[in-house]
């Protein structure tokens, strides 16, 4: 069920707020056995919350997202629910206050019915990492949803909510999009507020939305985007109402640009026909369809596994078994219970991780590798600034594969981090993104997704381009697992 | 420089890990072949760019991050311990230091 459709059910009286709410809860707790989406589903909380904010009274069903259910990211601090990230070393931990977009949410009517799972402290592109099992593609249950906001994708692909918040640092909310068949946005750096969303690359980290459609993610942007004093990289550019701006068309004289370089080796047949058809759409539609180039993108990767690694190294050393979360038993001394809580509490990839970014940052390696990362990183920024001279969105593909059998990939670090080719670009330059459907593998079992990517601010443009895509080839197929409409 | 054995265990205890040593044997090929893979950057010549430290957009440079100075109420001490694995008198018990 999409917003649209809540509004219609509400208005006409087919269904009440709580009946909604009642239903999206009713599907979570059905498939969660199957998917594994969910790590708290809060159905006594959830309906509570619908009767403090009076979801029957006209004025608050006006509201933008009024009785629309919810579903947030683990590592997003809702108070009163649980926020583990995904580890043993925060498991049940209450924070005692919300994050800046669940205030704003739930100030818009939305109704938080639950936790998703997701990849340990967000480190992973396939949501295998998780201490509490992995989450399963709706399209093919042997297979991973992406990762690492998997339990969100899936509770939006599966239509257990219209809307769900997950982050991303390297693709961690457009790659599940794309591997899931759903709409992915990651924001510019700074649009949306990080008060609340536990931090793992602060220079990279941005909270994003899953939708059905592109009209849900434009209107839930609108709602929790802007300026907070308690995030400081937050900005005061003006947060347009990015639904007026779909249209259904693309502006007189867009231009997309496509830079050639990123359809050539590891991308999968289907992949790169299903996009370069995308593109074809896109000149049907009236669109000059220019090359660009992004000479600096074939460094990505490397560029972001150090710095991703190095923030991670320094914000998770917050995690230490003294104020809150999991603390390991018998340590003789303050140091020995650093170590054996962070040693028990932290899981495999979130270590590597840790020790990889503690080397780079170590005496004597920083210019080698932090310093010539970040010089990197701004030739990859001025990439993206000629480019975007030359047009209005780049299109790529997100993900050079579709969705990969559950194990296929955890034995090597390294090609997991591959995955992250298309998506990585967009957090180093600080700008949007947005993962759309567009078309299926020629098995027709998977999804495939198409990602466009902006100047900075420029979300209004991209849902344009994105809308106008969608009108012209609608997504209508279905994943095998999903919730009674 | 090759990266050892040795080189993971004191990473480790920088980054206050207390590795296993199956885990040290299994992440020192690990860490050396990322390590070598974002070598790549060796290959671009960087001296004439400035690293991209601090803001990533114009906007973000310019907007005025302090707030007003007014006293707002902190979290409590209540609060503050209410998650504590160990918490004692009003404080966050820990072994001894020393």
């Amino acid at each position: 069920m999409n917003i649209e459709t809540i509004k219609t059910r509400l208005a006409g009286g087919e269904q009440d707020a709580r009946a909604i709410v009642e239903s999206a809860l009713d599907a979570a707790e059905e498939l969660n056995g199957t998917l594994g989406a969910f790590l708290q589903i809060d159905r006594a909380g959830a309906l509570a919350r619908l009767n403090n904010s009076d979801g029957r009274s006209d004025e608050s069903l006006t509201r933008p997202l009024a009785a629309v259910p919810v579903a947030i990211k683990d590592n997003i601090c809702v108070r009163g629910l649980q926020t583990s990230c995904g580890s043993a070393i925060l498991g049940k931990y209450q924070p005692p206050y919300n994050a800046t977009a669940i205030e704003r949410l739930e100030a818009a009517g939305a109704i938080i019915i639950g936790k998703t799972n997701c990849d340990e402290f967000a480190m992973g592109s396939s949501n295998e990492n998780s201490a509490f099992g992995p989450v399963r593609n709706p399209w093919d249950t042997g297979r991973v949803p992406g990762g690492s906001s998997g339990g969100s994708a899936a509770a939006v692909a599966a239509r257990i909510v219209p809307v769900a918040l997950g982050s991303d640092t390297g693709g961690s909310v457009r790659q599940p999009a794309s591997l899931c068949g759903i709409v992915g946005v990651k924001p510019t750096y700074g649009r949306v507020s990080r008060y609340g969303l536990v931090a793992f690359g602060s220079s990279l980290d941005q909270i994003g939305i899953f939708a059905t459609n592109t009209h849900d993610a434009a209107l839930t942007l609108s709602v929790i985007a802007g300026r907070d004093a308690r995030d400081a990289t937050t900005t005061d550019v003006d947060v347009p109402d990015y639904v007026s701006e779909l249209t259904g068309d693309l502006p007189r004289g867009a231009r997309i640009g496509v830079a050639r370089d990123l359809f050539g080796e590891g991308l999968d047949t289907d992949v790169r026909e299903s996009v370069e058809a995308a593109i074809e759409v896109y000149r049907s539609l009236g669109a000059e369809v220019v090359d660009v180039e992004l000479p600096h993108a074939k460094y990505a990767i490397a560029v972001y596994y150090i710095i991703a690694t190095a923030e991670a190294s320094s914000n998770l050393a917050r995690f230490d078994g003294v104020r809150y979360g999991f603390r390991a038993e018998e340590s003789r001394t303050l140091r020995e219970m650093y170590q054996r809580t962070r040693e028990e509490g932290f899981g495999a990839e979130v270590k590597r991780r840790i020790m990889l970014g503690t080397y780079v940052l170590s005496s004597g390696y920083y210019d080698a590798y932090y310093l010539k990362a970040q010089k990197v990183r701004a030739l990859l920024k001025q990439d993206f600034s000629r480019a975007f001279e030359r047009c209005d969105a780049i299109i790529t593909p997100t993900s050079p594969t579709t969705a990969f059998l559950l194990g296929e990939k955890t034995d090597d670090p390294l090609a997991m981090y591959l995955n992250d080719i298309y998506t990585v670009t967009a957090n180093l330059a600080g700008i949007p993104g947005l993962s759309v459907p567009c078309g299926l593998s020629a098995t027709g079992s998977l999804p495939i997704g198409m990602q466009l990517l902006g100047p900075h601010w420029s979300e209004a443009t991209l849902f344009r381009f994105a809308h106008a895509y969608e009108q012209a080839q609608p997504f209508t197929a279905r994943p095998r697992v999903t919730a009674k409409e | 420089m090759p990266i050892t054995e040795s080189d993971i265990a004191k990473i480790a205890a920088l980054a206050q890990l207390e590795i296993t040593d199956e885990e040290r044997r299994e992440l020192t090929p690990q860490i050396a072949s990322i390590v070598a893979y974002v070598e790549q950057l060796n290959e671009l010549d960087t001296s004439g760019a400035e690293p991209a430290l601090g803001g990533l957009t114009e906007a973000g440079e310019r907007t005025d991050a302090a707030r007003e100075d007014v006293p707002l109420p902190s979290l409590g001490q209540t609060l503050a311990l209410d998650q504590a694995p160990d918490p004692a008198a009003g404080h966050f018990r820990v072994p001894k230091v020393l």
